[in-house]
């Protein structure tokens, strides 16, 4: 069975899926991965459910792809010929998360190879400059 | 519009305390950039004495821009592309570094962030090219929160 490689959440995951060009998610790793778990109602993580046409998205050899990706609003893009799919985030995560005001935690190396968290810095003002060398 | 410089101040909290914005550490661009960095190390200085605000919460909620369902899709097409590029595969990556400009063309930390990976200037006349159509269909190529005045 081919793998393919699922970039998501920052992560690199292997999955094993019966056709590449429709691929399949098995219902334990929608739940390890991303978190979600298939119940009658819907997908469901805690006490919210997402109602999904199970029709649609439950197939023999597991969960559609990219059904799934369309009923948590996250956006799927794949490459085929090297068996690779990205699987972005939802904008309604990012904006509710933005809305927060929480900024979310990061790592950056400095110049010296030195990692850097922001949670570090508590207590302290901070300030994050992005700019780019070209 | 996503570019760069562009600054965040978060509180002691880690909590955002001025959403992402536009501003110079120094006025070395002043004259390319018409931004005068002095106003933003002004309020910077202030607000880490204590001696000046930051935004309120409000203030930083009204000033975010939040993400579309076609940035989000532009920024899982550059996570594919750069995969495949850091993999040796440059051809198969760049139609997705086309698709995630056409999705989000105001990206700019995606369309000229990529360029020297896809062997495109990104000082040059190639990126001369994305900032012209940019301005010329009336955009600013930087638009800090507030007008800053390059007196």
């Amino acid at each position: 069975m081919p793998t393919l490689t699922l970039l998501h959440d920052g992560r690199v995951d292997e999955i094993s899926v019966a056709d590449l060009a429709r691929p399949t998610i098995s219902p334990e790793q929608v739940e390890s991965l991303l978190g979600w778990e298939l119940k009658p109602e819907g997908l469901c993580q805690g006490y919210m459910c997402i109602p999904v046409d199970q029709d649609d998205l439950v197939r023999e050899d597991g969960l559609d792809l990219r059904v799934l990706a369309d009923a948590l609003q996250r956006p799927l893009v794949t490459e085929e010929k090297h068996a690779v799919a990205s699987l972005g985030a939802s904008h309604h995560d990012r904006a509710e998360a933005l809305d927060s005001l929480d900024a979310p935690d990061f790592t950056l190396p400095d110049l010296a190879g030195n990692l850097h968290s922001l949670s570090d810095e508590r207590g302290k003002k901070v300030l994050l400059v992005a700019y780019a060398s070209w | 519009m996503i570019n760069v410089p562009t600054i965040l101040w978060f509180d002691e909290e880690g909590r955002i305390a001025r959403p992402n914005d536009v501003a110079f550490g120094s006025n070395d661009f002043k004259e390319m950039t018409g931004i005068d960095s002095e106003l933003h190390l002004e309020r910077l200085r202030a607000w880490v004495r204590g001696e000046g605000p930051a935004m309120t919460p409000e203030e930083a909620r009204a000033a975010q821009t939040l993400p579309t369902a076609a940035e989000q899709e532009a920024r899982a097409e550059f996570t594919l592309a750069w995969w495949l590029s850091q993999r040796g595969h440059a051809e198969d990556a760049e139609p997705h570094y086309v698709r995630a400009g056409e999705l989000a063309p105001h990206d700019f930390t995606i369309r000229r962030g990529t360029m020297l990976i896809r062997g495109l200037d990104p000082m040059g006349e190639d990126f001369m090219k994305i900032v012209n159509e940019w301005t010329e269909a009336g955009n600013a190529f930087y638009r800090p929160i507030e007008p800053v005045s390059a007196s």
